[in-house]
């Protein structure tokens, strides 16, 4: 399969996952430069972590406006699976691929460390090889996660079985301490009506192979590649 | 002609930058201080040209970008020079 992931000006973790898709999962990844105007028929494409644009006036609002993001939200619209991560996500919700809006952190510091997320929905084509309440451990590292919307779309976010990851402990109990931003309903990540895009703000990238001691993230992308080859059915 | 442009948080949307600055406010020994809220100012030189125009111009530039209307509010001033 082939994996297309857009590089902006400040993205960090571009490289990240491409090693992950290439030398760990055995696909082919392409970084795609901003400024190009076609996805060159990528299978999947993935939105990385980082600081696009310096996060000048919000995270992700200028990268939104890239040359490229106009072939990402065609693809996303016909149907094609969109992985956004942290700042990703961050720019899937100013392209309004996703809704809401990300926050300053609660307590307004930059967070670095590893979180415990819970599987909320295991039917997506990003969780299709997760177990339903599966506790995962990624790493978070930002300062604007702490995820927002209005009441009306977070009830239908609930209802649609949209929220996809939930910050909880590590016994999967989703309190407020587990809450490391603030993010409403401890929300860690969340998909789109479709179904064809995700967003989560942890780092699945920074923990898929053992030698990292931790191989958590391995099952994100393993879901994805597996959704993409057929060897588990998209859910309908 | 300049723009004046006030981008806040909508009432109700939590402002932690706000809260930090109004605690520190009160460690000062600022208590008058009641309430903290931070926002953006833009100064923008725009060409010449109506003020209607304009107006019509600073209300597309913010919805499309300088503010994030799912969590924020925007004001502009036309200041004539």
């Amino acid at each position: 399969m082939n994996i297309g992931i857009i590089v902006f000006p400040g993205s960090n973790c571009d490289r990240d996952c491409a090693h992950v898709i290439s030398h760990v999962m055995g696909h082919s990844a392409h970084l795609i430069w901003h400024q190009e105007p076609s996805l060159h028929g990528m299978d999947a494409i993935i939105l990385p972590g980082g600081f696009s644009y310096g996060d000048y006036l919000r995270t992700g609002s200028i990268a939104r406006f890239s040359p490229i993001m106009e072939a990402v939200i065609e693809f996303a619209n016909q149907g094609g699976l969109v992985l956004g991560i942290c700042n990703g996500f961050q720019i899937l919700l100013e392209a309004g691929l996703l809704p809401g809006a990300m926050l300053r952190n609660a307590g307004l510091s930059f967070i670095c460390e590893d979180a415990y997320i819970r599987v909320e929905n295991a039917e997506t084509p990003f969780t299709n090889t997760c177990e339903a309440g599966q506790i995962l451990k990624l790493p978070i590292a930002h300062a604007e996660g702490n995820y927002y919307t209005d009441p009306v779309t977070l009830s239908g976010l609930q209802a649609n079985a949209q929220i996809v990851f939930r910050y909880c402990d590590k016994d999967g109990h989703t309190t407020t301490t587990s809450n490391p931003n603030g993010s409403i309903a401890n929300i860690a990540g969340i998909r789109n009506a479709q179904g064809n895009v995700l967003g989560l703000m942890p780092h699945p990238e920074r923990c898929a192979e053992a030698i990292f001691g931790n191989q958590d993230g391995h099952v994100i992308f393993d879901s994805l590649l597996a959704s993409l080859t057929g060897h588990k059915a998209l859910p309908a | 002609m300049k723009a004046k442009i006030y981008i806040t948080l909508k009432e109700g949307i939590h402002d932690p930058q706000g809260q930090a600055v109004q605690q520190s406010l009160h460690t000062l020994g600022f208590d008058m201080v009641e309430h903290v809220r931070m926002g953006k100012l833009l100064e923008v030189d725009l060409k010449d040209m109506t003020n209607d125009t304009a107006e019509t111009a600073i209300k597309s530039m913010c919805q499309k970008l300088l503010a994030n209307m799912v969590i924020e509010d925007f004001r502009y001033e036309i200041v004539s020079t």
